[in-house]
């Protein structure tokens, strides 16, 4: 009776385990790279909204400051994002007939807010504050990237803990001085690990690491 | 094996009666169960929850909920994969100047309860209020608030609030109702109002009562009545009898050093009490203790913190009256009284002996002869102006409420009334029977009600129109010692409610005018100062009107008083009915939180009950929960029973505010209405009652078994002559343990938090609690659930009984998270969600947090609360404006605890480093601290040398609960102190001596 394997089998054997490995570390891996793909965190995802409002223009063109509309950022948790009246103090007179500022005039006429779509949206169960990071030095552009090159703009970072926890072990690795916050051209005078380390004990920046700084 | 116990054990209460007399050591006891050992104690203590608790009790089997598990396994896996659904940033159009998004704003206003309004702040997030706490200027709050006023929150945003205008029944507008009452004016232009009735709920509101004179002026055939169940009828007769004049008894607890309180719950019940607790506490310093005598029928809170307690039916508090009046020098013959010869000698020395510092307070409840007796005896002991004033009654119009009432029901079923409008009272649930408002009213042409809810009134009315929540309205109230206080709204009424003010603008043709500036202007006539509007400006912020308070009246007492005084009730078996402690007269009841709020003594929950005393369940042969028929007066109710340790002997105790039939979701058919057993002559106690078993069985809602500690020195206390002679009597028990530990040493770099409870400021008020519950997003899970142990309350206040059954003395504990430095629950977390953090928080991270529950398990103070369903509302949109937005709302399936309120340290650290500073003392106060009426919690860093945290761990009578086990707990208590008469103590049937 003729054998049921033949010895080529054996290899198919060895071959088919060596495969069955690769694919769970293959499926792990894809599993891996998807939790962590721009699908999942929305890093460089850019995201429609009502106005095509373009920072870079705003910014960098014009040469607005952060702050102009981002009021509440050096106080309070949240940033800020201007009402229509904001924009309407200068596009009543500039562009005033512009097709593509339509929604915001016809908010201004009707008193119904623009919706925009959050771009940096944290999990509800995490509790960020703006004004302290920028009180101790932490600049705008250090998360959300240089805005003012961004036409429409992005989520810069992955915004996962890991990234946050980056910068709260080691703040100076990013820190500037406090007058460079809102600058989007910076570039550190000196290399980032002479007056990183020196500012920190400066600004008295503490390595906050607990759960209940953030969650809460 | 049955998963829930279904009757339980039934109790031997002569075996628990022996059992406590024979002991030796002081005996703490929670419950009766307790003291018996019974099943039901042992599965409450031995396991981390009831039975049934944690299993599977459904009817699907559990191979089938394996399949279910299986097939849903792959998929449950992903959900942690699902993006989250995009979200919409709505800024304003034009942005409010103040409104900075992200920073709550404080509004000072004020909320009543009972018509005496008590100054608050209220937190508002983007327009949307969430907090109340106390406004630290204000006479009655001075920074806390009771439990009534932390609840309004959820109370405004009660989705079963009446949302429309009714018109019998279906939806109408305010317009129509408008044209309604034009019509009606037109009639009563006519008839000079002849016909026309105005009911209110008590008025203090002075530009409300200055409208309704306006209106009785216009219109002089109209009559205007008050009626609430709960009002100061009984003081005012009382004080007419003693001092020939209506006037209102204001009391100064801090300055009296010998209290008696009659019948009288007065540090938490009444106008001003949130005060009186404060200037107590103050008193209850082992450098200057008062000393508290307390007489009353049923258990109260002021009883139990009183140095003396002495259960007494209500109606024999009278003849006690009398007998002590007699003996500190006032002109009245004393018959017999019930009271031991002792008591009555031994407080009126110790009355005698403090002549301008001793105080007599009488209770709401009591009939008018023991408030004239109050008042002689305060006079002939010469206490008014020092530890009494007396001010005319706050109340716009004090006359007796309940003759008011019995006159309109007179005049209705004499067909004299054609019209009626009912602002705010429901005298269809809360009249005496024996009035037969219901049948009267019905015979009215027209009738309108102004209610918060379409309620047992709003269902016999024409019109219903929804009333405007406090916090919704402006307005005026006056608080307990006279003081004006503003009510400025914090959010546009949600339902487009009316208050009294805008109807009878209506009537008055003056319709359409805002609300405010009716108020404003009001005070402009009153007042006329040149520079009144900044003056306006400055009081709607401060929240009051300056230089307000009544006052004092010099009265002068009643020579032939002695004669006056109508004879005293006869004694015997009697039932004493009460406003629930939790719902107060019904107007509560549909509040979850309040439900849901464990009674501070009996600790039930989402229910009433027939209390009764060991003594009378012994010779009824009556177990807890029994349905008894209760019968006095020729009217009986049925309820459950439960066997009150400390309750007089012959007097049966029942609650109103239950039994509502159509007020919203939470309230309607929960528990009974001792109403029915109400009488227009006195309210408050029924003569020649019986109680009858009637075979059934119910399972109340208890949290006093939960959560149980075992019997290890839990609550340590001496008297003053025993601290004085060994301060550190409460750390004698900790000596001699060796403690070590196998784990590094924590190292607190920059803050140490830690909180200090002071047992002996404590009255058990339950404030904590529901501000805690406020706070901090906490679920209310229902009384099937509590009945599992499953209660979600941060903080909760163990109460204990010491000593014999039928009179103990009553201790409370407040316990939150003891924040432990070696804490066991940290080391059992597989998945780390529960950890230590720099600052000596224990910190709960849900979002890590899987729900093996391994914490609660190994947690010995039984703190921890697990989400066994998902409790949190999602459903109810208008729920979300309740919430705070700095707190997470916890899904099912995740762990939470006292996190010392770590958003508040968190915003106090972000401002303090935005400075260059360090966190000052105080700034950073807790929910529970807040609102504590005693001011019994303190919270700050241990760190600092400096703080007020720091000096009272290191006071001789600080203590950690359960410290012998190692668990440094962040959480100390400091022991508390009894001031007791020693020829009291001396008369005291030899019950153990108590720890030292």
């Amino acid at each position: 009776m003729a054998q049921i394997f033949r010895p080529s089998t054996n290899a198919f054997a060895k071959g088919s385990i060596a495969a069955g490995l690769a694919v769970v570390a293959g499926l792990g891996a894809a599993l891996f790279a998807f939790a962590r793909s721009p699908y999942v965190s929305n890093a460089e995802v850019t995201v429609e909204q009502p106005v095509m409002f373009t920072h870079k223009h705003h910014v960098a063109g014009i040469g607005l400051d952060c702050r102009y509309c981002h009021t509440s950022v050096e106080t309070s948790a949240f940033a800020g994002i201007p009402p229509t009246e904001t924009c309407m103090s200068c596009h009543s007179q500039i562009w005033a007939d512009a097709p593509i500022l339509e929604p915001v005039r016809e908010s201004f006429r009707s008193g119904k807010s623009l919706e925009w779509t959050r771009v940096h949206d944290l999990p509800g169960f995490v509790f960020f504050n703006h004004s302290i990071h920028v009180a101790k030095g932490m600049s705008c552009a250090v998360c959300h990237g240089r805005v003012d090159q961004m036409p429409l703009v992005h989520q810069q970072n992955t915004l996962f803990m890991e990234w946050c926890l980056d910068c709260h072990r080691a703040p100076e690795k990013y820190i500037r001085p406090k007058d460079q916050v809102f600058n989007m051209e910076y570039t550190p005078s000196e290399p980032q690990s002479v007056i990183g380390a020196r500012l920190v004990a400066e600004y008295k920046v503490r390595k906050l690491t607990d759960c209940s700084v953030c969650h809460r | 094996m049955s998963s829930q116990p279904n009757t339980p054990t039934p109790l031997d209460l002569e075996a628990i009666r022996a059992r406590l007399a024979d002991a030796k050591g002081p005996e703490f006891w929670r419950s009766l169960e307790q003291v018996a050992e019974t099943e039901e104690f042992r599965s409450f203590l031995d396991n981390e929850f009831t039975q049934g608790t944690s299993e599977w009790t459904n009817p699907v089997s559990r191979r089938r909920l394996l399949e279910l598990m299986g097939a849903s396994l792959g998929l449950a896996g992903l959900t942690a994969c699902t993006k989250q659904p995009p979200e919409k940033i709505v800024p304003y159009v034009t942005q409010p100047e103040d409104i900075v998004p992200g920073k709550p704003l404080f509004f000072a206003t004020a909320l009543p309860v009972s018509g005496f309004g008590d100054g608050v702040l209220v937190e508002s997030h983007m327009g949307r209020p969430t907090k109340i706490e106390g406004n630290p200027n204000h006479p009655a709050s001075l920074g806390s608030t009771g439990v009534y006023h932390q609840s309004a929150a959820l109370g405004l945003y009660d989705p079963d609030r009446s949302q429309s205008v009714l018109r019998e029944g279906r939806n109408s507008t305010w317009q129509r109702f408008q044209e309604s009452l034009n019509l009606l004016r037109e009639e009563l232009l006519a008839s000079k109002g002849a016909g026309f009735r105005l009911l209110t709920e008590t008025v203090t509101s002075p530009t409300l009562a200055a409208l309704i004179r306006e209106f009785l002026a216009t219109y002089p055939e109209a009559r205007w009545h008050q009626y609430e169940p709960v009002n100061r009828g009984a003081v005012h007769a009382g004080t007419k009898l003693a001092f020939g004049e209506a006037v209102s008894p204001v009391y100064h607890v801090d300055k009296a050093d010998i209290i008696v309180a009659l019948d009288a719950d007065f540090l938490t019940a009444g106008p001003g009490a949130v005060r009186y607790s404060r200037d107590f506490a103050s008193r209850r310093k082992p450098e200057n203790m008062n000393r508290l005598y307390a007489v009353e029928p049923t258990p109260s809170l002021t009883g139990g913190v009183a140095d003396h307690r002495l259960a007494l039916n209500s109606a024999d508090v009278d003849s006690f009256a009398r007998a002590l009046a007699a003996k500190v020098g006032v002109a009245v013959t004393s018959g017999a009284t019930k009271a031991p010869a002792v008591w009555v000698d031994a407080i009126a020395k110790d009355l005698n002996a403090h002549k301008g510092t001793s105080l007599v307070v009488a209770g709401e409840h009591q009939p008018a002869a023991v408030h004239a007796l109050a008042a002689a005896m305060n006079a002939a002991l010469g206490n008014i102006g020092t530890t009494v004033t007396y001010i005319e009654p706050v109340e716009a119009d004090a006359s007796d409420q309940m003759a008011s009432l019995a006159q309109l029901t007179a005049d209705m079923a004499a067909g004299k009334v054609t019209s009626i409008l009912i602002a705010g009272a429901n005298p269809l649930y809360n009249a005496p029977p024996d009035l037969k408002f219901a049948e009267a009213l019905r015979s009215v042409k027209l009738r309108m009600r102004l209610g918060e809810y379409d309620d047992e009134t709003s269902a016999v009315c024409h019109w219903q129109v929804p009333m405007a929540h406090p916090l919704e309205s402006w307005g005026d109230l006056r608080s307990y010692d006279g003081t004006v206080t503003l009510q400025q709204p914090l959010i546009a009424p949600l339902y487009e409610g009316k208050t009294a003010i805008e109807v009878i603008s209506v009537l008055l043709n003056r319709a359409g005018r805002e609300l405010r500036d009716v108020v404003k202007e009001n005070w402009a006539g009153q007042l006329k100062r040149d520079d009144f509007d900044n003056f306006w400006e400055k009081s709607k912020h401060d929240g009051m009107i300056a230089g307000t308070a009544s006052a004092p009246r010099a009265v002068t007492l009643n020579k032939d008083l002695g004669a006056q005084l109508p004879a005293a009730p006869a004694s015997g078996a009697e039932v004493v009915i009460r406003p629930c402690p939790s719902v107060y007269d019904g107007r509560y009841t549909n509040n979850a939180w309040l439900q849901e709020l464990p009674r501070p003594l009996t600790k039930i929950t989402w229910d009433n009950a027939v209390l009764i005393s060991p003594k009378m369940a012994s010779s009824y042969k009556v177990q807890n929960g029994d349905i008894l028929e209760v019968k006095a007066g020729g009217r009986s109710v049925k309820g459950p029973a439960w066997i009150l340790p400390g309750q007089a002997e012959e007097t049966i105790t029942v609650h109103l505010g239950y039994g509502r039939t159509r007020h919203g979701k939470v309230a309607n058919n929960v528990g009974f209405d001792a109403g029915k057993l109400q009488s227009k002559a006195d309210p408050w106690r029924v003569a020649g009652a019986s109680i009858g078993k009637t075979g059934d069985w119910y399972e109340l809602a208890i949290t006093h078994n939960h959560h149980s500690m075992e019997g290890r020195e839990i609550v340590r206390f001496a008297t003053v002559d025993e601290y004085k002679a060994k301060p550190d009597f409460a750390q004698a028990h900790d000596k001699g343990h060796e403690l070590f530990n196998m784990y590094p040493e924590f190292e607190y770099k920059s803050y140490s938090w830690g909180m200090s409870i002071d047992l002996n400021a404590c009255t058990g008020c339950n404030a904590c609690t529901i501000a805690c519950q406020a706070e901090n997003n906490i679920s209310v899970v229902g009384r099937d659930q509590v009945i599992r142990e499953r209660e979600m309350h941060w903080i909760r206040v163990d109460r204990y009984f010491e000593g014999s059954l039928d009179d103990p003395s009553i201790h409370h504990q407040p316990v939150p998270c003891m924040h432990c430095d070696n804490a066991p629950c940290e080391n059992v977390c597989p998945v780390a969600a529960t950890s230590h953090s720099g600052e000596g928080l224990n910190q709960m991270t849900y979002n890590r947090c899987v729900g093996t529950r391994y914490c609660s398990n190994n947690c010995p103070y039984k703190v921890r609360r697990f989400n066994f369903f998902r409790y949190a509302d999602w459903e109810t949109e208008s729920f979300y404006n309740l919430r705070n937005p700095n707190v997470s709302v916890r899904s099912r399936g995740v762990m939470e605890k006292c996190t010392y309120c770590v958003q508040r340290i968190n915003v106090a650290r972000i401002e303090a480093e935005k400075e260059d500073r360090k966190i000052r003392d105080g700034e950073v106060i807790t929910a529970c601290q807040s609102v504590c009426p005693a001011q019994a919690i303190t919270f700050g860093d241990m760190n600092d040398p400096n703080s007020k945290i720091a000096k009272l761990k290191k006071d001789s009578r600080d203590y950690g609960l359960l410290a012998e086990i190692n668990t440094r707990p962040r959480t100390t208590y400091l022991a508390k102190l009894r001031n007791p008469n020693p020829e009291l103590e001396k008369a005291k049937p030899a019950a153990g001596a108590h720890h030292a």
